[in-house]
Protein backbone atom coordinates (compact mmCIF):
# COMPACT_ATOMS: atom_id res chain seq x y z
CA UNK A 1 0.00 0.00 0.00
CA UNK A 2 1.40 3.39 -1.00
CA UNK A 3 0.64 6.23 1.36
CA UNK A 4 0.84 9.92 0.55
CA UNK A 5 2.27 10.33 4.01
CA UNK A 6 2.94 8.00 6.85
CA UNK A 7 4.07 8.39 10.42
CA UNK A 8 5.23 5.36 12.36
CA UNK A 9 5.78 5.23 16.08
CA UNK A 10 6.39 8.96 16.49
CA UNK A 11 7.70 9.87 19.92
CA UNK A 12 8.32 13.45 20.98
CA UNK A 13 9.23 14.72 24.41
CA UNK A 14 9.43 18.30 25.58
CA UNK A 15 11.41 18.23 28.78
CA UNK A 16 9.62 15.81 31.06
CA UNK A 17 6.37 15.98 29.07
CA UNK A 18 5.75 13.27 26.53
CA UNK A 19 3.77 14.94 23.77
CA UNK A 20 3.74 11.95 21.47
CA UNK A 21 4.01 8.41 22.73
CA UNK A 22 4.15 6.31 19.57
CA UNK A 23 1.78 7.85 17.05
CA UNK A 24 1.00 6.13 13.75
CA UNK A 25 -0.80 8.04 11.03
CA UNK A 26 -1.19 7.34 7.33
CA UNK A 27 -3.32 8.47 4.43
CA UNK A 28 -3.80 7.19 0.91
CA UNK A 29 -3.19 9.65 -1.92
CA UNK A 30 -6.18 11.88 -2.54
CA UNK A 31 -7.86 11.11 0.76
CA UNK A 32 -8.56 13.18 3.84
CA UNK A 33 -7.24 11.89 7.14
CA UNK A 34 -8.99 13.48 10.08
CA UNK A 35 -6.92 13.67 13.25
CA UNK A 36 -9.28 14.17 16.11
CA UNK A 37 -8.41 14.92 19.68
CA UNK A 38 -8.76 17.35 22.56
CA UNK A 39 -6.34 20.21 23.17
CA UNK A 40 -2.89 18.97 24.05
CA UNK A 41 -3.51 15.50 22.67
CA UNK A 42 -0.56 15.76 20.27
CA UNK A 43 -2.27 16.76 17.03
CA UNK A 44 -0.16 19.81 16.32
CA UNK A 45 3.06 18.10 17.32
CA UNK A 46 2.32 15.28 14.89
CA UNK A 47 1.64 17.74 12.09
CA UNK A 48 4.80 19.71 12.83
CA UNK A 49 6.89 16.56 12.62
CA UNK A 50 5.33 15.53 9.30
CA UNK A 51 5.82 19.09 8.02
CA UNK A 52 9.56 18.98 8.99
CA UNK A 53 9.23 21.69 11.62
CA UNK A 54 10.09 19.34 14.46
CA UNK A 55 12.30 16.29 14.69
CA UNK A 56 10.83 13.25 16.38
CA UNK A 57 12.76 11.65 19.24
CA UNK A 58 11.84 8.26 17.82
CA UNK A 59 9.82 6.92 14.95
CA UNK A 60 9.69 7.83 11.30
CA UNK A 61 7.72 10.30 9.22
CA UNK A 62 7.59 9.83 5.44
CA UNK A 63 5.90 12.25 3.07
CA UNK A 64 5.69 11.62 -0.66
CA UNK A 65 8.20 8.81 -0.24
CA UNK A 66 10.79 11.05 1.49
CA UNK A 67 11.89 10.87 5.09
CA UNK A 68 11.01 14.08 6.93
CA UNK A 69 14.20 13.99 9.00
CA UNK A 70 16.73 12.96 6.36
CA UNK A 71 15.22 14.60 3.27
CA UNK A 72 13.36 17.61 4.69
CA UNK A 73 14.01 19.67 1.57
CA UNK A 74 12.28 17.09 -0.63
CA UNK A 75 9.36 16.92 1.79
CA UNK A 76 9.06 20.71 1.85
CA UNK A 77 8.81 20.78 -1.94
CA UNK A 78 5.68 18.66 -1.74
CA UNK A 79 3.73 20.00 1.19
CA UNK A 80 1.55 22.91 2.16
CA UNK A 81 1.00 23.87 5.78
CA UNK A 82 -1.70 25.91 7.41
CA UNK A 83 -1.28 26.40 11.12
CA UNK A 84 -3.77 27.11 13.85
CA UNK A 85 -3.06 30.80 13.59
CA UNK A 86 -2.99 32.35 10.17
CA UNK A 87 0.65 32.37 9.08
CA UNK A 88 0.52 35.27 6.71
CA UNK A 89 2.22 38.63 7.07
CA UNK A 90 0.00 41.34 8.50
CA UNK A 91 1.86 44.23 6.94
CA UNK A 92 1.88 42.82 3.44
CA UNK A 93 -1.08 42.83 1.09
CA UNK A 94 -2.77 39.61 0.03
CA UNK A 95 -0.99 39.74 -3.30
CA UNK A 96 2.40 40.51 -1.74
CA UNK A 97 2.04 37.56 0.62
CA UNK A 98 1.31 35.11 -2.15
CA UNK A 99 3.89 36.51 -4.58
CA UNK A 100 6.55 36.28 -1.86
CA UNK A 101 5.79 32.62 -1.33
CA UNK A 102 5.81 32.03 -5.07
CA UNK A 103 9.25 33.59 -5.28
CA UNK A 104 10.52 31.54 -2.38
CA UNK A 105 9.24 28.49 -4.24
CA UNK A 106 11.36 29.55 -7.22
CA UNK A 107 8.48 30.42 -9.48
CA UNK A 108 9.54 33.01 -12.05
CA UNK A 109 8.21 36.44 -11.07
CA UNK A 110 5.47 36.44 -13.73
CA UNK A 111 4.38 32.98 -12.81
CA UNK A 112 4.34 33.94 -9.11
CA UNK A 113 2.10 36.93 -9.87
CA UNK A 114 -0.14 34.83 -12.04
CA UNK A 115 -0.50 32.15 -9.39
CA UNK A 116 -1.23 34.76 -6.71
CA UNK A 117 -3.91 36.32 -8.89
CA UNK A 118 -5.45 32.93 -9.63
CA UNK A 119 -5.56 31.90 -5.96
CA UNK A 120 -6.94 35.22 -4.76
CA UNK A 121 -9.80 34.80 -7.20
CA UNK A 122 -10.33 31.19 -6.28
CA UNK A 123 -10.52 32.10 -2.60
CA UNK A 124 -12.77 35.05 -3.14
CA UNK A 125 -10.17 37.58 -2.08
CA UNK A 126 -9.70 39.41 -5.38
CA UNK A 127 -11.24 42.60 -4.06
CA UNK A 128 -9.02 42.67 -0.98
CA UNK A 129 -5.89 41.67 -2.90
CA UNK A 130 -4.28 45.10 -2.64
CA UNK A 131 -5.05 45.71 1.03
CA UNK A 132 -2.70 44.92 3.90
CA UNK A 133 -3.73 41.73 5.64
CA UNK A 134 -4.15 43.58 8.94
CA UNK A 135 -7.41 44.95 7.50
CA UNK A 136 -8.76 41.45 6.76
CA UNK A 137 -11.42 39.69 8.81
CA UNK A 138 -10.62 36.39 10.51
CA UNK A 139 -12.28 34.42 7.76
CA UNK A 140 -10.38 36.26 5.06
CA UNK A 141 -7.09 35.60 6.80
CA UNK A 142 -7.81 31.91 6.98
CA UNK A 143 -8.66 31.84 3.32
CA UNK A 144 -5.47 33.69 2.45
CA UNK A 145 -3.54 31.35 4.68
CA UNK A 146 -5.01 28.37 2.89
CA UNK A 147 -4.24 30.01 -0.45
CA UNK A 148 -0.66 30.60 0.71
CA UNK A 149 -0.17 26.91 1.40
CA UNK A 150 -1.36 26.08 -2.13
CA UNK A 151 0.95 28.37 -4.10
CA UNK A 152 3.36 25.55 -4.91
CA UNK A 153 0.57 23.10 -5.82
CA UNK A 154 1.50 20.68 -3.04
CA UNK A 155 0.60 16.99 -3.15
CA UNK A 156 0.02 16.89 0.56
CA UNK A 157 -1.48 19.61 2.67
CA UNK A 158 -1.53 19.81 6.44
CA UNK A 159 -4.39 21.77 7.91
CA UNK A 160 -4.02 22.26 11.63
CA UNK A 161 -7.43 23.18 13.01
CA UNK A 162 -8.28 25.28 9.97
CA UNK A 163 -11.72 26.27 11.21
CA UNK A 164 -11.04 26.96 14.87
CA UNK A 165 -12.60 30.31 15.75
CA UNK A 166 -14.55 30.69 12.51
CA UNK A 167 -18.28 31.27 12.41
CA UNK A 168 -20.41 28.54 10.78
CA UNK A 169 -20.65 30.28 7.41
CA UNK A 170 -16.90 30.80 7.15
CA UNK A 171 -16.39 27.26 8.33
CA UNK A 172 -18.57 25.98 5.50
CA UNK A 173 -16.41 27.99 3.07
CA UNK A 174 -13.30 26.26 4.36
CA UNK A 175 -14.99 22.86 4.15
CA UNK A 176 -15.95 23.59 0.59
CA UNK A 177 -12.34 24.44 -0.25
CA UNK A 178 -11.04 21.30 1.39
CA UNK A 179 -13.42 19.20 -0.69
CA UNK A 180 -12.22 21.08 -3.76
CA UNK A 181 -8.62 20.13 -2.94
CA UNK A 182 -9.30 16.45 -2.66
CA UNK A 183 -11.17 16.59 -5.95
CA UNK A 184 -7.85 17.67 -7.45
CA UNK A 185 -6.08 14.69 -5.92
CA UNK A 186 -4.42 16.48 -3.02
CA UNK A 187 -4.01 14.45 0.14
CA UNK A 188 -5.14 16.29 3.24
CA UNK A 189 -4.31 15.84 6.90
CA UNK A 190 -6.88 17.72 8.88
CA UNK A 191 -6.67 18.13 12.61
CA UNK A 192 -9.76 19.20 14.40
CA UNK A 193 -11.51 19.25 17.72
CA UNK A 194 -14.84 19.15 15.97
CA UNK A 195 -16.30 15.73 15.44
CA UNK A 196 -18.75 17.16 13.02
CA UNK A 197 -15.88 18.39 10.89
CA UNK A 198 -14.12 15.05 10.86
CA UNK A 199 -17.43 13.39 10.08
CA UNK A 200 -18.11 15.74 7.17
CA UNK A 201 -14.66 15.74 5.55
CA UNK A 202 -12.50 12.81 6.56
CA UNK A 203 -12.30 9.53 4.70
CA UNK A 204 -10.61 8.04 7.71
CA UNK A 205 -10.23 9.30 11.25
CA UNK A 206 -7.49 8.76 13.79
CA UNK A 207 -8.43 9.68 17.30
CA UNK A 208 -5.50 10.92 19.39
CA UNK A 209 -5.43 11.33 23.11
CA UNK A 210 -2.46 11.74 25.47
CA UNK A 211 -0.01 11.33 22.60
CA UNK A 212 -1.40 8.04 21.35
CA UNK A 213 -3.77 7.01 18.61
CA UNK A 214 -6.60 5.40 20.52
CA UNK A 215 -8.75 4.52 17.53
CA UNK A 216 -8.61 4.58 13.77
CA UNK A 217 -11.19 3.90 11.10
CA UNK A 218 -13.87 5.47 8.98
CA UNK A 219 -16.45 7.56 10.73
CA UNK A 220 -18.97 4.71 10.55
CA UNK A 221 -16.37 2.18 11.77
CA UNK A 222 -15.91 4.29 14.85
CA UNK A 223 -19.60 4.72 15.39
CA UNK A 224 -20.26 1.04 14.98
CA UNK A 225 -17.73 0.09 17.58
CA UNK A 226 -19.00 2.31 20.32
CA UNK A 227 -22.50 1.40 21.48
CA UNK A 228 -24.62 -0.23 18.81
CA UNK A 229 -27.34 1.26 16.68
CA UNK A 230 -30.65 2.68 17.81
CA UNK A 231 -34.08 2.33 16.23
CA UNK A 232 -36.14 5.50 16.45
CA UNK A 233 -39.88 5.57 15.79
CA UNK A 234 -42.37 8.44 15.76
CA UNK A 235 -45.90 7.10 15.21
CA UNK A 236 -48.36 9.30 13.28
CA UNK A 237 -51.04 8.63 15.85
CA UNK A 238 -49.73 9.52 19.31
CA UNK A 239 -52.51 7.37 20.76
CA UNK A 240 -50.71 4.22 19.65
CA UNK A 241 -47.50 4.88 21.58
CA UNK A 242 -48.08 1.92 23.88
CA UNK A 243 -48.43 -0.50 20.98
CA UNK A 244 -45.19 0.84 19.46
CA UNK A 245 -43.45 0.54 22.82
CA UNK A 246 -44.53 -3.08 23.05
CA UNK A 247 -43.25 -3.89 19.56
CA UNK A 248 -39.86 -2.24 20.17
CA UNK A 249 -39.39 -3.98 23.50
CA UNK A 250 -40.33 -7.32 22.01
CA UNK A 251 -37.89 -7.02 19.10
CA UNK A 252 -34.96 -5.56 21.00
CA UNK A 253 -35.45 -7.62 24.12
CA UNK A 254 -35.11 -4.49 26.32
CA UNK A 255 -37.26 -1.58 27.38
CA UNK A 256 -37.82 1.25 24.90
CA UNK A 257 -36.96 4.81 25.91
CA UNK A 258 -38.73 8.04 25.23
CA UNK A 259 -36.02 10.52 24.14
CA UNK A 260 -38.59 13.22 23.36
CA UNK A 261 -42.33 13.82 23.11
CA UNK A 262 -43.99 11.46 20.62
CA UNK A 263 -40.77 9.54 19.95
CA UNK A 264 -39.60 6.14 21.13
CA UNK A 265 -36.18 4.59 20.73
CA UNK A 266 -34.44 1.38 21.62
CA UNK A 267 -30.84 0.17 21.22
CA UNK A 268 -30.58 -2.86 18.92
CA UNK A 269 -27.83 -5.33 18.15
CA UNK A 270 -28.04 -5.53 14.37
CA UNK A 271 -29.83 -4.42 11.20
CA UNK A 272 -32.12 -7.45 11.35
CA UNK A 273 -33.91 -5.89 14.31
CA UNK A 274 -34.78 -2.88 12.20
CA UNK A 275 -36.43 -5.04 9.52
CA UNK A 276 -38.36 -6.83 12.22
CA UNK A 277 -39.62 -3.53 13.66
CA UNK A 278 -40.73 -2.37 10.21
CA UNK A 279 -42.58 -5.64 9.56
CA UNK A 280 -44.39 -5.63 12.89
CA UNK A 281 -45.42 -1.98 12.63
CA UNK A 282 -46.78 -2.72 9.15
CA UNK A 283 -48.65 -5.84 10.39
CA UNK A 284 -50.22 -3.77 13.17
CA UNK A 285 -51.17 -1.03 10.69
CA UNK A 286 -49.33 1.67 12.64
CA UNK A 287 -48.33 4.67 10.47
CA UNK A 288 -45.08 6.51 11.23
CA UNK A 289 -43.80 10.00 10.46
CA UNK A 290 -40.25 9.06 11.42
CA UNK A 291 -38.51 5.73 11.37
CA UNK A 292 -34.74 5.48 11.53
CA UNK A 293 -31.77 3.31 12.37
CA UNK A 294 -29.21 5.63 13.94
CA UNK A 295 -25.52 5.31 14.67
CA UNK A 296 -24.25 7.07 17.75
CA UNK A 297 -22.91 10.55 17.04
CA UNK A 298 -19.16 11.01 16.83
CA UNK A 299 -19.45 13.05 20.00
CA UNK A 300 -20.61 9.98 21.83
CA UNK A 301 -17.86 7.94 20.20
CA UNK A 302 -15.25 10.46 21.15
CA UNK A 303 -16.45 10.70 24.71
CA UNK A 304 -16.37 6.95 25.03
CA UNK A 305 -12.88 6.70 23.53
CA UNK A 306 -11.27 9.47 25.54
CA UNK A 307 -12.62 8.22 28.83
CA UNK A 308 -10.63 5.05 29.14
CA UNK A 309 -12.66 3.69 32.02
CA UNK A 310 -15.61 3.17 29.74
CA UNK A 311 -16.31 -0.28 28.40
CA UNK A 312 -16.72 1.08 24.91
CA UNK A 313 -13.16 2.38 24.85
CA UNK A 314 -11.79 -1.01 25.70
CA UNK A 315 -13.90 -2.61 23.00
CA UNK A 316 -12.80 0.05 20.53
CA UNK A 317 -9.13 -0.47 21.25
CA UNK A 318 -9.46 -4.16 20.66
CA UNK A 319 -11.20 -3.76 17.33
CA UNK A 320 -9.54 -0.70 15.89
CA UNK A 321 -6.17 0.08 17.33
CA UNK B 1 4.92 6.35 -5.34
CA UNK B 2 3.06 6.00 -8.61
CA UNK B 3 0.41 8.51 -7.65
CA UNK B 4 2.83 11.21 -6.54
CA UNK B 5 3.09 13.79 -9.29
CA UNK B 6 6.10 16.03 -9.53
CA UNK B 7 5.32 19.56 -8.36
CA UNK B 8 5.53 22.37 -10.87
CA UNK B 9 8.37 24.01 -8.98
CA UNK B 10 11.42 24.74 -11.05
CA UNK B 11 14.12 22.61 -9.54
CA UNK B 12 17.32 24.01 -8.16
CA UNK B 13 17.68 27.31 -9.97
CA UNK B 14 21.14 28.64 -9.17
CA UNK B 15 21.73 31.39 -6.60
CA UNK B 16 18.70 30.25 -4.62
CA UNK B 17 19.99 31.63 -1.35
CA UNK B 18 20.64 35.06 -2.83
CA UNK B 19 17.25 35.28 -4.53
CA UNK B 20 15.33 34.00 -1.50
CA UNK B 21 17.18 36.35 0.83
CA UNK B 22 16.47 39.32 -1.42
CA UNK B 23 12.78 38.39 -1.68
CA UNK B 24 12.65 38.25 2.12
CA UNK B 25 14.62 41.49 2.45
CA UNK B 26 11.97 43.09 0.27
CA UNK B 27 9.32 41.79 2.64
CA UNK B 28 11.16 43.32 5.56
CA UNK B 29 11.45 46.61 3.67
CA UNK B 30 7.74 46.69 2.87
CA UNK B 31 7.00 46.09 6.55
CA UNK B 32 9.26 48.96 7.60
CA UNK B 33 7.73 51.36 5.09
CA UNK B 34 4.22 50.39 6.12
CA UNK B 35 4.92 51.11 9.78
CA UNK B 36 7.08 54.24 9.62
CA UNK B 37 6.85 54.68 13.39
CA UNK B 38 9.46 51.89 13.49
CA UNK B 39 11.86 54.45 12.09
CA UNK B 40 11.57 56.83 15.04
CA UNK B 41 14.75 55.50 16.60
CA UNK B 42 16.70 56.33 13.46
CA UNK B 43 15.06 59.66 12.68
CA UNK B 44 13.94 61.66 15.67
CA UNK B 45 16.22 60.06 18.22
CA UNK B 46 19.55 60.97 16.55
CA UNK B 47 18.36 64.55 16.15
CA UNK B 48 17.59 64.72 19.84
CA UNK B 49 21.00 63.25 20.68
CA UNK B 50 22.82 65.75 18.49
CA UNK B 51 20.86 68.58 20.05
CA UNK B 52 21.50 67.41 23.61
CA UNK B 53 25.22 66.83 23.19
CA UNK B 54 25.93 69.89 21.06
CA UNK B 55 23.82 72.49 22.84
CA UNK B 56 24.04 71.12 26.35
CA UNK B 57 27.67 69.97 26.48
CA UNK B 58 29.32 71.47 23.43
CA UNK B 59 29.97 74.89 24.89
CA UNK B 60 31.45 73.46 28.08
CA UNK B 61 33.64 70.90 26.36
CA UNK B 62 35.23 72.84 23.53
CA UNK B 63 34.00 76.37 24.04
CA UNK B 64 32.51 76.36 20.55
CA UNK B 65 29.38 74.50 19.52
CA UNK B 66 30.47 74.33 15.87
CA UNK B 67 33.84 72.83 16.76
CA UNK B 68 32.16 70.33 19.01
CA UNK B 69 29.59 69.37 16.36
CA UNK B 70 32.43 68.73 13.93
CA UNK B 71 34.14 66.52 16.54
CA UNK B 72 30.98 64.74 17.69
CA UNK B 73 28.95 63.99 14.57
CA UNK B 74 31.07 61.29 12.88
CA UNK B 75 31.33 59.39 16.16
CA UNK B 76 27.68 59.86 17.05
CA UNK B 77 26.86 58.50 13.60
CA UNK B 78 28.63 55.28 14.55
CA UNK B 79 26.72 55.06 17.83
CA UNK B 80 23.35 55.72 16.19
CA UNK B 81 23.81 53.13 13.49
CA UNK B 82 25.03 50.61 16.04
CA UNK B 83 21.93 51.15 18.17
CA UNK B 84 19.80 50.89 15.06
CA UNK B 85 21.23 47.42 14.46
CA UNK B 86 19.72 46.13 17.70
CA UNK B 87 16.18 46.45 16.35
CA UNK B 88 16.91 43.70 13.82
CA UNK B 89 17.36 41.18 16.57
CA UNK B 90 14.34 42.34 18.53
CA UNK B 91 11.99 42.37 15.55
CA UNK B 92 13.31 39.01 14.40
CA UNK B 93 12.49 37.62 17.81
CA UNK B 94 8.88 38.79 17.38
CA UNK B 95 8.76 37.47 13.85
CA UNK B 96 10.12 34.02 14.64
CA UNK B 97 7.31 33.45 17.12
CA UNK B 98 4.67 34.33 14.59
CA UNK B 99 3.20 31.88 12.14
CA UNK B 100 4.95 33.49 9.19
CA UNK B 101 8.27 32.00 10.13
CA UNK B 102 6.65 28.58 10.44
CA UNK B 103 5.59 29.01 6.87
CA UNK B 104 9.14 29.96 5.84
CA UNK B 105 10.42 26.92 7.65
CA UNK B 106 8.03 24.67 5.78
CA UNK B 107 9.28 25.98 2.43
CA UNK B 108 12.18 24.43 0.51
CA UNK B 109 14.52 27.36 1.12
CA UNK B 110 17.77 27.67 3.03
CA UNK B 111 17.42 28.23 6.75
CA UNK B 112 19.76 31.18 6.41
CA UNK B 113 17.49 33.02 3.97
CA UNK B 114 14.94 34.46 6.45
CA UNK B 115 17.76 35.69 8.70
CA UNK B 116 19.76 37.24 5.87
CA UNK B 117 16.55 38.78 4.55
CA UNK B 118 15.86 40.48 7.88
CA UNK B 119 19.38 41.84 8.26
CA UNK B 120 19.63 43.06 4.67
CA UNK B 121 16.14 44.57 4.76
CA UNK B 122 17.10 46.56 7.84
CA UNK B 123 20.01 48.20 6.04
CA UNK B 124 17.46 50.80 5.03
CA UNK B 125 17.29 51.85 8.68
CA UNK B 126 21.02 52.58 8.65
CA UNK B 127 20.67 54.62 5.47
CA UNK B 128 17.80 56.62 6.94
CA UNK B 129 19.69 57.38 10.14
CA UNK B 130 22.82 58.46 8.26
CA UNK B 131 20.83 60.72 5.93
CA UNK B 132 18.95 62.27 8.85
CA UNK B 133 22.12 62.90 10.86
CA UNK B 134 24.15 64.35 8.03
CA UNK B 135 21.17 66.46 6.97
CA UNK B 136 20.47 67.82 10.43
CA UNK B 137 24.18 68.22 11.11
CA UNK B 138 24.64 70.24 7.92
CA UNK B 139 21.68 72.40 8.84
CA UNK B 140 23.25 73.41 12.14
CA UNK B 141 26.75 73.90 10.85
CA UNK B 142 28.51 70.57 10.20
CA UNK B 143 30.85 70.87 7.23
CA UNK B 144 32.65 68.15 5.29
CA UNK B 145 36.39 68.72 5.55
CA UNK B 146 37.36 65.99 3.13
CA UNK B 147 35.52 64.96 -0.07
CA UNK B 148 32.04 63.54 -0.73
CA UNK B 149 33.68 60.29 -1.77
CA UNK B 150 35.42 59.95 1.58
CA UNK B 151 32.20 60.74 3.40
CA UNK B 152 30.49 58.03 1.37
CA UNK B 153 33.29 55.66 2.32
CA UNK B 154 32.77 56.57 5.98
CA UNK B 155 29.05 55.84 5.70
CA UNK B 156 29.63 52.52 3.98
CA UNK B 157 32.23 51.55 6.58
CA UNK B 158 29.88 52.35 9.44
CA UNK B 159 27.12 50.39 7.75
CA UNK B 160 29.41 47.43 7.21
CA UNK B 161 30.31 47.40 10.88
CA UNK B 162 26.67 47.65 11.99
CA UNK B 163 25.58 45.01 9.47
CA UNK B 164 28.09 42.56 10.91
CA UNK B 165 27.18 43.56 14.44
CA UNK B 166 23.51 42.81 13.63
CA UNK B 167 24.33 39.12 13.54
CA UNK B 168 25.06 39.15 17.27
CA UNK B 169 21.57 40.54 17.91
CA UNK B 170 20.11 38.06 15.40
CA UNK B 171 21.66 35.25 17.43
CA UNK B 172 20.11 36.71 20.60
CA UNK B 173 16.84 37.20 18.74
CA UNK B 174 16.73 33.53 17.83
CA UNK B 175 17.79 32.29 21.27
CA UNK B 176 15.90 34.58 23.64
CA UNK B 177 12.26 34.44 24.54
CA UNK B 178 11.25 38.09 24.49
CA UNK B 179 12.07 40.97 22.18
CA UNK B 180 12.45 43.14 25.27
CA UNK B 181 15.12 40.81 26.61
CA UNK B 182 17.03 41.00 23.34
CA UNK B 183 16.96 44.76 23.53
CA UNK B 184 17.94 44.79 27.20
CA UNK B 185 20.98 42.58 26.75
CA UNK B 186 22.01 44.38 23.59
CA UNK B 187 21.79 47.82 25.18
CA UNK B 188 23.77 46.64 28.18
CA UNK B 189 26.57 45.69 25.80
CA UNK B 190 26.18 48.83 23.73
CA UNK B 191 26.67 51.42 26.47
CA UNK B 192 30.26 50.52 27.38
CA UNK B 193 31.04 49.92 23.73
CA UNK B 194 29.77 53.25 22.43
CA UNK B 195 30.24 55.59 25.40
CA UNK B 196 33.51 53.94 26.40
CA UNK B 197 35.23 55.79 23.58
CA UNK B 198 36.38 59.26 22.71
CA UNK B 199 32.98 59.95 21.17
CA UNK B 200 32.12 62.79 23.56
CA UNK B 201 35.49 63.91 24.93
CA UNK B 202 39.15 63.45 23.97
CA UNK B 203 40.74 60.27 25.35
CA UNK B 204 43.41 62.11 27.34
CA UNK B 205 40.74 63.63 29.62
CA UNK B 206 39.68 60.15 30.75
CA UNK B 207 41.01 58.30 33.83
CA UNK B 208 43.72 55.74 33.14
CA UNK B 209 41.60 52.61 33.35
CA UNK B 210 39.09 54.08 30.94
CA UNK B 211 41.86 55.09 28.57
CA UNK B 212 42.99 51.47 28.60
CA UNK B 213 39.48 50.35 27.67
CA UNK B 214 39.23 52.91 24.86
CA UNK B 215 42.49 51.57 23.45
CA UNK B 216 41.13 48.03 23.09
CA UNK B 217 37.54 48.97 22.28
CA UNK B 218 36.99 48.33 18.55
CA UNK B 219 34.20 50.90 18.42
CA UNK B 220 36.82 53.58 19.13
CA UNK B 221 38.53 52.51 15.92
CA UNK B 222 35.29 52.72 13.95
CA UNK B 223 34.77 56.22 15.30
CA UNK B 224 38.35 57.19 14.51
CA UNK B 225 37.90 55.90 10.97
CA UNK B 226 34.65 57.86 10.53
CA UNK B 227 36.27 61.02 11.91
CA UNK B 228 39.29 60.60 9.71
CA UNK B 229 37.19 60.12 6.58
CA UNK B 230 34.94 63.09 7.34
CA UNK B 231 37.22 65.56 9.12
CA UNK B 232 40.58 64.54 7.75
CA UNK B 233 43.52 62.86 9.46
CA UNK B 234 45.06 59.39 9.31
CA UNK B 235 42.57 56.69 8.31
CA UNK B 236 44.45 53.62 7.08
CA UNK B 237 44.89 51.92 10.44
CA UNK B 238 41.41 52.52 11.93
CA UNK B 239 39.71 51.59 8.62
CA UNK B 240 41.60 48.31 8.41
CA UNK B 241 40.93 47.57 12.07
CA UNK B 242 37.22 48.25 11.52
CA UNK B 243 37.05 45.98 8.50
CA UNK B 244 38.91 43.23 10.36
CA UNK B 245 36.57 43.45 13.36
CA UNK B 246 33.50 43.53 11.12
CA UNK B 247 34.46 40.43 9.18
CA UNK B 248 35.55 38.71 12.37
CA UNK B 249 32.19 39.33 14.05
CA UNK B 250 30.36 38.22 10.91
CA UNK B 251 32.42 35.06 10.59
CA UNK B 252 31.67 34.04 14.17
CA UNK B 253 28.08 35.15 14.71
CA UNK B 254 26.37 34.63 11.35
CA UNK B 255 27.03 30.86 11.38
CA UNK B 256 26.08 30.68 15.06
CA UNK B 257 22.79 32.50 14.40
CA UNK B 258 21.92 30.25 11.46
CA UNK B 259 22.82 27.16 13.48
CA UNK B 260 20.67 28.31 16.39
CA UNK B 261 17.77 29.01 14.05
CA UNK B 262 18.19 25.65 12.35
CA UNK B 263 18.20 23.87 15.68
CA UNK B 264 14.83 25.34 16.50
CA UNK B 265 13.26 23.43 13.63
Amino acid sequence: MDYAFQAEGLVKRFGSTTALDGVDLAARPGSVLGVLGPNGAGKTTSVRILATLLRPDAGRAVVGGFDAVHKPHEVRRRIGLTGQYASVDEDLTGTQNLVLIGQLLDLPKREARHRAHELLHQFDLAEAAGRPVRTYSGGMRRRLDLAASLVGRPNVIFLDEPTTGLDPVKRDDVWHMIRGLTAEGVTVLLTTQYLEEADALADEISVIDHGRVIAHGTSSDLKRVVGGQTVVVRPTDAGRMDEVRAILSAVAGRAAERPGPGVLSVPVDGDAAFTAVVRRLDDAGIGVTELALRLPSLDEVFFALTHPSSQAAKAAEKVLA
Amino acid sequence: MTTITVPVLAKGRPMGLVRHSLALARRSLIKTLRTPEQLLDVTLQPIIFIAIFVYLLGGAITGSRTTYLQFLLPALLVQTVMFASVATGASLNTDVKKGVFDRFRSLPISRAAPLIGSVVGDLVRFVVSIVVMLGFGAAIGFRIKTSPLEVLAACLLVMLFAFCLSWIWVLFGVLMREPGAVQGVAFMAMFPLTFGTNMLVPTDTLPGWLQAWVKINPVADVMAAARGLMNGGPVASPVLTTIAWSLGILAVFAPLAVAAYRRKA
